[in-house]
């Protein structure tokens, strides 16, 4: 065990991984709240034939192993190179941080989709009728009452999905990308020194302290007009 | 295509299925073990002791931050050094003892699984009602058949659909001891796909799989909510 040595001589590796680790989680998260809202529409008030695809996509992606989602996007598309060759997409599948990126955009998506049809429904039905009673349009209703109250509602479980989505971005390491998790591994097989793992997890501690920290501020700006009225305000 | 998946030397059945085997076993290996761990944490965050609550927070804080594989490296890696520095120290001809991956799957797994479990027992335990509890000593039970009688019974209805759910993420975890080889269903697929160069095909197979016992699992723990909640009203 050589926690300072350890960290003097690989920090920038380290810092590197984690700033990897920031970034596959962030666009994957961000590329599945592109499309959670409009899945979670469909599966809200969606016809029955509308919905039963976005079921069946919810399921599976549910009921796999992120790995497996992982090998079978990375190495599967292995198996069709000609034909993404000639799609001009074998580029973009040979490099497993897009490969990663993909899957976590895709996995999030399922589970965020799940959170927002949770928070539209119960956004409460007077709200949606006063909105139509003075005249708004179905988008406007969709945009000025709906979205704004599901998204408050979902605020602390899509957070926990983000945290989840962190902590699924270091299987990125099995397909070589080198995040966190990956120059840790790394690290360890040069040195054999435990140390390593012991920084790589007070950095996966941190970020996911730091973003509960963003997440909470951010719910609290999203919520600042209810704090009067709250009874514990009141006092 | 079928051939690929027939039994004996020329197709992948028996290897998938005595994977399939491994990935099974685990699970329910694991399942009671990080249920009485978990018990055990619940129990601590709960106690009046402030030691205890320190350790039972802690616990829950520190596993539920950390990424499953960074769990399952530090178990099998470190448990494996500090085994054998034990060892080593105690029995200098013992030689060198090394921790199998299955075990290390089982402590790494139920030590996840156990922080999570604590929070839903502890989320459950609070949910108790205390009027039934008072309706128990009234009538002159014991602390004993208080806890077996009463509190049990309402901690298992409470506590099911977060346990149920835990038991689906522990289905799909199992898949990450393939990266410290343990023979399961995924590193079964991983060998099929390394002599055949069929990943998308051995890989879709994994998943339908894991989909398969997931939707099984689901059938059975609806059936094991009505149960519980038998004799409860439902508005």
């Amino acid at each position: 065990m050589a926690l300072i040595e350890i960290l003097t001589q690989y920090w920038p590796k380290i810092l590197d991984g984690a700033g990897t680790t920031l970034l596959l989680t962030g666009m994957g998260a961000v590329f599945a709240a592109i499309f959670a809202p409009l899945l979670a529409l469909i599966r809200a008030h969606g016809s029955a034939l509308a919905q039963a695809p976005v079921r069946l996509y919810i399921s599976f992606i549910r009921g796999t192993p992120i790995l497996a989602q992982l090998f079978l996007v990375f190495y599967g598309s292995g198996q069709f190179r000609p034909e993404l060759q000639s799609l001009g997409l074998w580029h973009f599948f040979r490099d497993p941080f897009n490969c990663a990126v993909l899957v976590f955009a895709i996995n999030s998506c399922a589970y965020q989709s799940e959170i927002m049809r949770g928070g539209i429904q119960s956004v409460a039905p007077g709200e949606i009728e006063a909105a139509r009673a003075i005249g708004m349009s179905r988008l406007q209703v969709l945009r000025r009452v709906i979205f704004p109250h599901a998204y408050r509602n979902a605020w602390p479980a899509l957070g926990n999905e983000v945290i989840l989505l962190m902590k699924a971005s270091a299987l990125a390491s099995v397909v070589t990308v080198f995040d966190l998790m990956g120059q840790t591994r790394l690290i360890f097989s040069r040195t054999f020194d435990f140390s390593a793992y012991f920084w790589a997890a007070v950095l996966y501690l941190t970020i996911t302290a730091c973003f509960v920290f963003v997440w909470r501020t951010i719910e609290r700006r999203l919520s600042r007009h209810m704090l009067g009225r709250s009874p514990k305000g009141a006092l | 295509m079928l051939e690929l998946f027939s039994y004996g030397p020329l197709g992948w059945g028996d290897e998938i299925l005595s994977g399939l085997w491994v990935t099974l076993c685990l699970a329910v290996t694991t399942l009671p073990v990080g249920l009485l761990l978990g018990f055990a944490v619940a129990g601590c965050s709960l106690s009046q002791n402030r030691i205890g609550r320190a350790i039972g927070v802690g616990y829950t804080t520190l596993m539920r931050g950390l990424p499953e594989i960074l769990t399952l490296f530090i178990v099998y890696n470190g448990f494996g050094l500090l085994l054998n520095h034990v060892v080593t120290s105690l029995f200098p001809d013992f030689g060198r003892v090394e921790l199998s991956p299955f075990a290390a799957g089982v402590v790494a797994l139920s030590m996840v699984f156990a922080a999570f479990a604590a929070e839903v027992l502890r989320g459950a335990f609070l949910a108790i009602p205390k009027g039934e509890v008072m309706a128990g000593q009234a009538i002159g039970m014991t602390p004993r058949q208080i806890f077996w009688r009463i509190k049990l019974p309402l901690l298992w209805r409470f506590a099911l659909p977060g346990l149920g759910n835990l038991w689906l993420n522990l289905l799909k975890d199992t898949a990450l001891v393939s990266v410290i080889a343990l023979d399961d269903l995924m590193r079964a697929s991983k060998v099929a796909v390394g002599v055949t160069k069929q990943p998308f095909t051995f890989y879709l197979v994994a998943c339908l799989l894991y989909w398969v016992f997931c939707l099984l699992s689901e059938l059975v723990l609806e059936q094991m909510e009505k149960r519980a909640n038998r004799g409860v009203r439902s508005v």
